[in-house]
């Protein structure tokens, strides 16, 4: 008869992760493990000034002093830190033009979608291409130089604009902000840096994708944005990973800078590889993402989460100016066997700021989803305000969704609003749609992105589709 | 010709027998009543007809269009023409009207080999059909029944059905949580749009709405069987009696 919540089920289990390959190229790795040597090893690798390796150093040190966080809704398996290679890169170093990149390196980049040449003709999107630890390439690079805007990876950015770097670095996420934030400071190989000067609006949408391709490797890159005073940007991550039998770590690190009067719009579709029907394999994608904005700044979160075996990630604005927005939307798919702890902390710190949570979780298979938000209005934030709607949809009955809000307000004037719902997919929902000729994982997908509507709504157009296409990969098997 | 043969149909739920031997032909052109009392079997035997998968078929046949009806997904039902106003149309949020019936229209279009409609031949399409129902265009912008009150649900049932153009159109109590104005909008919309080859079967508890939309033939259905059939005269004598005379001569 129907199709029914076993074949959806069946349909789940065999969904594909199109993403799965591995590029065949020479990589320069170091040795496995972590300590003090390994980390100057990077860092001159990187020919890093001093202060940096220093800043390094005292990340490292910390980081050997702290525990992992433990209180997420999750089951994390113990990791050997010692058992990780921190570096590896593609072996030629360095990409003058567009011809100097390997074949098999633009073969990967055309797998996942972003041919560079198709990509700078037809959508004008600049993109920043990181694979394991070092960044390809950077396409548009001299028509942003035009309007003064920096877009480029981390390491170019600390030999090149030095005192852009020291002077944000580590200013919105401190080196010892959390155990995986330490981490990373420690160790970061690369990542993608981006200023856009006072009063500029980036005419084009800056992209920047990671790939861990090599195995036993993790991925810690550092991703800087600052926006100078009365600027906008809008930028995009996208992240991919081969399927792999053993855990791979990703432990990123990303600081936005509002300046007054800015806005940044940061936009992520995360798909790292979540591992196999029977929870095998997959990325620890633990994630530090955080933002400040300033007197009349906006910094707006917007992220589509499909991928990784575990998703630890709280995408956060500190509200300090008078008059800031800040603005987290937010769809977390799992399935399988995968888990997410992901939300946001919404930092009222200035008058009149106003903030915007609204969180869209999808829970299938065996998955677990929770959501953790934090909404924080101190003593002098007079007239802040938040809303946030968070809603949970299960589908079948072998999975968990749960909700765990924070809300702390020290101001009387203070509004904060909390809506939450959990739903299952209805059974008179899909029966209304094939009543009307719509077929079972039409029907599905039509429900799934209604569900969505909200947050799918805020990503840039050509995101959208691809984010749109990943939920319906994810959640129903093979239809494209 | 005939559209819809049932022949000695039984179904039930839960190992309870809802419908005990339905017997039922409906010819190109014709609108048929089902009324009866509550619980005899009415919304089950529109549920059966349109495949929801709750009822467990024991006995019988249904041909739609010579077809079996039974070897058709619901979905296949749908795009074969069979259309079911639903009694409780169903909220779907986030998806706009127009989307939701775009998929549909050009589902059913690719069930018959057809290239989808093009954006304009569409909007073409629904602008002339939310006329006919007097819908409101800017419904067609919000979220399938979402916060609609429940005279719009139905309008938006008769659009969808005006829309979707089906053989066969099941008004499953469509008249139930309407007032006057809307009632009389509701049944105008399917009086505009029978024609000699298509035909409805109106489901209803109360004679009222066969006042607006007049029957060929009506039944009584009574604990899961047709125990009485009539013309439309039949109807005015079921409401001026009531059920009970019928109750007990079976």
């Amino acid at each position: 008869m129907a199709y029914t919540e076993d074949n959806l089920k069946e349909d789940l289990k065999n969904k594909e992760y199109e993403f799965g390959f591995t590029t065949n190229i020479e990589t320069e790795k170091i040795p496995k493990g972590l300590n003090e040597d390994i980390v100057k090893l990077i860092s001159k690798k990187k020919n890093e000034p001093e202060w940096l390796l220093e800043w390094r150093l005292n990340a490292f040190r910390a980081w050997q002093k702290m525990t992992p966080p433990k209180w997420a809704h999750l089951k994390i398996p113990e990791i050997d830190y010692q058992d990780i290679i921190y570096y590896a890169a593609p072996k030629t170093k360095k990409y003058e033009s567009w011809d100097d990149v390997e074949p098999e390196l633009k073969e990967t980049m055309e797998k996942l979608g972003i041919s560079l040449e198709e990509q700078q003709r037809l959508t004008g999107v600049a993109v920043d291409f990181v694979m394991d630890s070092v960044s390809v390439k950077t396409s548009f690079k001299e028509k942003l130089q035009e309007l003064g805007i920096i877009f480029c990876s981390f390491s170019e950015a600390v030999q090149e604009h030095p005192e852009l770097v020291k002077k944000y670095l580590g200013t919105v996420v401190p080196t010892t902000d959390n155990y995986f934030a330490a981490l990373n400071s420690a160790v970061f190989s690369d990542g993608s840096f981006c200023y856009i000067p006072k009063g500029v609006r980036c005419p084009m949408e800056l992209s920047t994708y990671f790939r861990i391709n090599e195995a036993n490797t993790g991925q810690f890159e550092r991703t800087l944005v600052v926006a100078d005073e009365g600027s906008y940007v809008s930028y995009l991550e996208g992240c991919t990973a081969p399927m792999r039998d053993e855990n791979q770590l990703h432990a990123a690190v990303v600081e936005l800078i509002a300046l007054d009067n800015a806005e940044i719009k940061y936009s992520t579709v995360q798909n790292w590889y979540p591992g196999d029907e029977e929870g095998k394999g997959g990325i620890y994608n633990f994630v530090t993402k955080r933002g400040i904005a300033h007197h009349n700044a906006k910094i707006s979160w917007t992220q589509v989460e499909t991928g990784s075996a575990i998703t630890w990630k709280y995408p956060s604005t500190i509200l300090k100016g008078d008059n800031s927005t800040g603005e987290f939307f937010s769809v977390a798919v799992t399935n399988n066997y995968q888990q997410a702890d992901t939300g946001t902390k919404m930092i009222h710190l200035g008058k009149n700021t106003k903030s915007t949570i609204i969180s869209k979780g999808i829970s299938a298979g065996f998955s677990q989803n929770a959501y953790r938000g934090l909404v924080q209005v101190h003593r002098n934030a007079h007239n802040a305000r938040n809303y946030t709607q968070c809603d949970s949809l299960l589908m079948g009955d072998k999975c968990g969704a749960h909700t765990f809000p924070y809300i702390e307000v020290k101001n009387k004037s203070a509004k904060v609003e909390h809506e939450a719902t959990t739903s299952k997919i209805g059974e008179d929902q899909i029966f209304y749609c094939l009543q009307r000729g719509i077929k079972e994982e039409k029907a599905i997908s039509l429900i799934v992105n209604g569900y969505c509507h909200e947050v799918l709504e805020n990503l840039p157009m050509e995101f959208a589709v691809e984010a749109k296409k990943l939920l319906e990969i994810s959640l129903e098997g093979s239809v494209g | 010709m005939k559209l819809l043969e049932v022949k000695n149909l039984h179904a039930a739920i839960d190992g309870n027998e809802i419908l005990k031997g339905i017997n039922l032909t409906v010819n190109e052109g014709e609108v048929h009543a089902i009324m009866g009392p509550n619980g005899s079997g009415k919304s089950t035997l529109s549920a059966v007809l349109a495949g929801k998968d709750d009822y467990e078929i024991t006995e019988g046949e249904v041909l739609f269009k010579g077809k079996n009806l039974f070897d058709l997904e619901p979905e296949e039902r749908a795009a074969e023409g069979l259309f079911l106003a639903f009694q409780y149309p169903v909220e779907i949020p986030g998806v706009s009207n127009m989307n939701f019936l775009k998929t549909a229209v050009n589902e059913i279009r690719e069930y018959k080999g057809l290239e989808p409609l093009s954006a304009k031949d569409f909007i073409k399409l629904i602008k002339e059909k939310a006329k006919l129902v007097e819908l409101d265009p800017k419904f067609l912008q919000r979220a399938v029944n979402e916060g609609f009150s429940g005279g719009e649900k139905k309008r938006n049932e008769i659009f969808q059905m005006a829309v979707l153009d089906p053989k066969l159109a099941i008004l499953d109590e469509t008249d139930s949580g309407l007032d006057i104005d809307a009632l009389r909008i509701v049944a105008n919309g399917v009086n505009k749009l029978r024609r000699p080859d298509n035909a409805t079967i109106v489901i209803t508890h109360y004679q009222r709405l066969l006042d607006y939309i007049v029957p060929d033939i009506v039944h009584v259905l009574y604990n899961g069987k047709i125990v009485k059939t009539g013309d439309k005269n039949f109807a005015m004598e079921l409401e001026e009696k009531g059920y009970d005379w019928i109750k007990e001569s079976v």
